[in-house]
């Protein structure tokens, strides 16, 4: 495998999980895949049905288990393929990473991105900008310390 | 005639004429300041029991979930802060509208017992408000404390002293609109670095013993069955101090209540740890008048909440969170 | 009876602490809890805790075994039992009653292990108090305030702090701290009676001085259980478990199993409360399907089946906190004066 950017900056590896949507963002991945796009190995990937299928505790459970940045992909605003969840995941996010933020959990770690199936590049390009920013952050994932 | 025999007056003559079969209100406790969330089925109870003050803080919507019309109506006693809490309860269906016959009652500032305690009032005999101070009847004589030294938080921030929803109000009351303090702690908070905001939380949040008094006492924690009672739910339902379990019960909590959560406070009045639980639910009202524009759960039994509805031209999660100051 | 100057209490902390771990009140933000002692530290000998010291011989949650598959195998670590020295000090009379409570549960056959091993290296240091506050009724349950339990006993008057040992215990521990403390000669007695006045003063005037647990022989269990009174006295419970989580004499818990993913499971148990929902759920369903049933059984067990089984010893021992942080208002003197009446 090739070296990342990420690689190449940080010695540190940062787990990123990132919650996709079926209909669009999973398949932005397949895409960036087939199209031999490069990104971070660090990303994992949890297919969800629909973007506003991600209930906070999946977020929170994630960070806990040792995930130092989750972030959240879905169809663009009006594409969702069940026409509405995704402006329903994006107020229930912007809740959510409102709430972690005030809790001291740095808003890097979280973010939620548009990408469409066709958007190979995009979806490979915003995996490599998330996980530097989280890089840079360093490991600590404060949230599963806040006890 | 005082507030007290009013209600009282006003809460026979309905029993009386069968517009309801009992009265949920408060009694005395066993502590000078103890008030007991109650149900009056009659005249003679409502007489020898019944008392209304500066102590009844209590919401007594809590009471009516599941009420049903059948089972009779009941005269519930609300203050303004109360309608909130109930009209919130009538949108989501949690009980009957028939069930209940509201008598909007007005109310001063409530008083903090810990508060009036650590102020150093002992021996207490009573209590009145007089302007923005309290006047305290003890056994070492009477004693003068500021309001703001010894009220509780939630009327400290009070939202409004309107009743939004009644059959009857008791008295006419003039609003005095939204506390400009309601926001201030929160502000505070936003405008910490993280590490000091995260320091605070922890602080705070290490005292959770999970006794779960803060959901039980919510009014819109009405689920049937809680998600952290359902033990085949993957989630703690109770005590697992040393893992982040609590924390995350009290994250979540505020989430399932945000856009519902009306602000009466009570979740940090009953919190045994004193720990300052409004701080989280009013962080989303905060953020949602922000981004969704200016929303009180409660104001009506519309049912609508910010949280399931939508427009075309929301602001992306980013640029809420950037708005939240701070960082 | 030995005696050390109040203002020479850091040098006994220290003294303490040296050797083991040292509990103490400490106030922080209004609030008095028991903390790790450390130089320095804000210590509150006045009042009682929020909580009480219960929680250092039976905590809230405490790991039992943990487990892990490894291929085909399956490692089992049983978590150890304490072994650390520890000592709690200025636990009060209520709350070091309350530990033998807890003893007659937990230290009867079969024995619970882990509570047995932190009896055995935690030492109680108690504190006579002669100034009750408004929600103390631990003489409703004939404990002396003044004259408090524990391994080591000590009264505080004016400006010297008066200790005395009452348990092998105490003594290896007054032993190994005798280099800070004094004879008290003479002084001690008086001082002892000084507390003893001063409590009695106290409890003319507290507010419960009346109330009385109630005696009931076996044959009227079943009266008391089916008071009419139950259901306005659970009307207003919420179900919340603070209550339970507070009392210095609650014992129940529960075991439960946690999956931590790639680090195994993980068997703990934790401080159970009657009022919930789930509390001794069986494969049927609950036994106790309303909160009135959920209710009467706390307070049944306390002033009715444990004393029928124990002795005629209470399993409530006044301490109040549940007077102060119940947030209904409601509490257990509300109940006894309740059965006081209809008895």
């Amino acid at each position: 495998m090739p070296m990342t950017e990420n690689d190449a900056t940080t010695a540190t590896k940062p787990l990123i999980v990132a919650f996709c949507c079926n209909w669009c963002s999973y398949a932005g991945a397949d895409l960036a895949g087939t199209s031999r796009l490069d990104y971070p190995a660090d990303v994992k990937i949890i297919r969800v049905p629909c973007s506003c299928r991600v209930n906070p505790l999946f977020v929170l459970r994630a960070f806990q288990r040792g995930a130092d940045g989750v972030i959240i992909a879905g169809c663009h605003p009006g594409d969702c393929h069940y026409t509405t969840g995704n402006y329903y995941a994006r107020r229930r996010m912007s809740m959510l990473f409102g709430m972690l933020d005030y809790l001291g959990i740095e808003r890097d770690r979280t973010r939620v991105e548009w990408i469409s199936a066709a958007e190979g590049a995009k979806f490979a390009a915003t995996m490599r900008d998330f996980c530097s920013h989280v890089a840079q952050l360093g490991p600590k994932n404060n949230l599963g310390e806040l006890r | 005639m005082g507030m007290r025999e009013k209600i009282i007056d006003r809460a026979k003559a309905l029993l009386a004429d069968g517009t309801v079969v009992g009265v949920w209100g408060w009694k005395r406790g066993e502590m000078p300041g103890d008030r007991v969330p109650a149900f009056f089925e009659t005249a003679e109870e409502l007489d020898n029991d019944f008392v209304y003050d500066c102590f009844c803080a209590a919401n007594v919507s809590r009471y009516l979930n599941g009420r049903k019309a059948a089972d009779g109506r009941v005269l519930a006693l609300l203050k303004p802060c109360d309608t909130y809490s109930l009209n919130q309860m009538l949108g989501e269906n949690r009980l009957e509208r028939e069930a209940v016959y509201v008598l909007g009652i007005p109310t001063g500032d409530m008083l903090d017992p810990e508060k009036v305690r650590r102020a150093g009032i002992c021996g207490l005999k009573d209590a009145k408000q007089r302007g923005a101070e309290f006047v305290f009847d003890t056994a070492d004589g009477e004693k003068v404390l500021p309001r703001d030294a010894v009220a509780l938080e939630k009327c400290i921030a009070c939202k409004s002293n309107t009743h939004r929803i009644q059959d009857e109000l008791l008295v006419d009351i003039k609003d005095q609109g939204e506390s400009p303090v309601r926001f201030k702690q929160v502000e505070e908070l936003e405008a910490m670095a993280p590490a000091e905001r995260f320091a605070f939380w922890q602080k705070e949040l290490s005292r959770c013993i999970r006794c779960n008094a803060c959901r039980n006492i919510c009014p819109v924690c009405s689920c049937v069955k809680c998600v952290f009672d359902n033990p085949a739910n993957p989630v703690s339902g109770k005590a697992n101090s040393e893992t982040f379990e609590e924390k995350m019960f009290h994250i979540i909590r505020a989430f399932h209540v945000a856009g519902r959560c009306t602000d009466c406070g009570e979740c940090s009045r009953a919190c045994p740890q004193g720990i300052p639980l409004h701080l989280l639910n009013r962080k989303f009202i905060k953020d949602i008048n922000r981004a969704y524009g200016p929303f009180a759960a409660g104001t009506d039994d519309f049912g609508m909440t910010p949280l399931t509805e939508f427009t075309e031209t929301d602001p992306e999660p980013s640029e809420v969170v950037a708005s939240g100051g701070g960082q | 009876m030995r005696k050390i100057p109040v203002t020479d209490l850091p040098k006994l902390y220290a003294e303490i602490a040296k050797d083991r771990q040292l509990w103490l009140p400490r106030e922080d933000d209004n609030r008095v809890e028991f903390g790790l002692w450390s130089d320095g530290a804000n210590v509150s000998l006045t009042g009682k805790t929020a909580k009480s010291g219960k929680d250092f011989f039976f905590p809230q949650t405490e790991d039992i075994v943990r487990f892990r598959m490894n291929g085909k195998e399956i490692d089992i670590n049983s978590a150890p039992t304490a072994e650390a020295p520890f000592v709690v000090f200025a636990m009060r009379a209520c709350d070091a009653a309350g530990m033998d409570v807890l003893d007659r549960v937990f230290l009867v056959d079969p024995k619970d292990s882990f509570y047995a091993a932190r009896r055995e290296v935690g030492t109680v240091v108690t504190l006579a108090c002669g100034a009750p506050e408004d929600s103390c009724f631990c003489q409703s349950f004939g404990i002396d305030s003044s004259a408090p339990g524990g391994d080591v006993a000590t009264w505080m008057v004016g400006d010297t702090l008066y200790w005395e040992p009452l348990t092998e215990k105490g003594e290896a521990l007054t032993a190994a701290v005798g280099a800070v403390l004094q004879d008290a000669g003479p002084d001690g007695d008086a001082a002892v009676g000084q507390v003893k006045a001063d409590a009695t003063k106290a409890w003319d005037a507290a507010p419960f001085t009346e109330l009385k647990p109630p005696v009931v022989a076996m044959e009227q269990t079943d009266d008391i259980f089916g008071l009419d009174a139950w259901s306005r006295l659970s009307e207003a419970c919420l179900g919340c478990g603070t209550c339970t989580f507070v009392c210095p004499t609650c014992q129940c818990y529960d075991i439960q199993d946690r999956d931590d993913g790639a680090a195994g499971v993980r068997r703990f148990r934790c401080w159970d409360s009657c009022m919930y929902s789930d509390f001794t759920l069986m494969a049927h369903g609950n036994p106790r399907t309303t909160q009135l049933q959920r209710f009467r059984q706390r307070f049944m067990h306390k002033l009715v089946y444990f004393p029928q089984n124990n002795d005629g010893v209470y399993s409530c021992v006044g301490c109040g906190r549940c007077v102060e942080k119940c947030p209904s208002a409601l509490n257990i003197v509300r109940v006894m004066k309740a059965m006081e009446t209809k008895a």
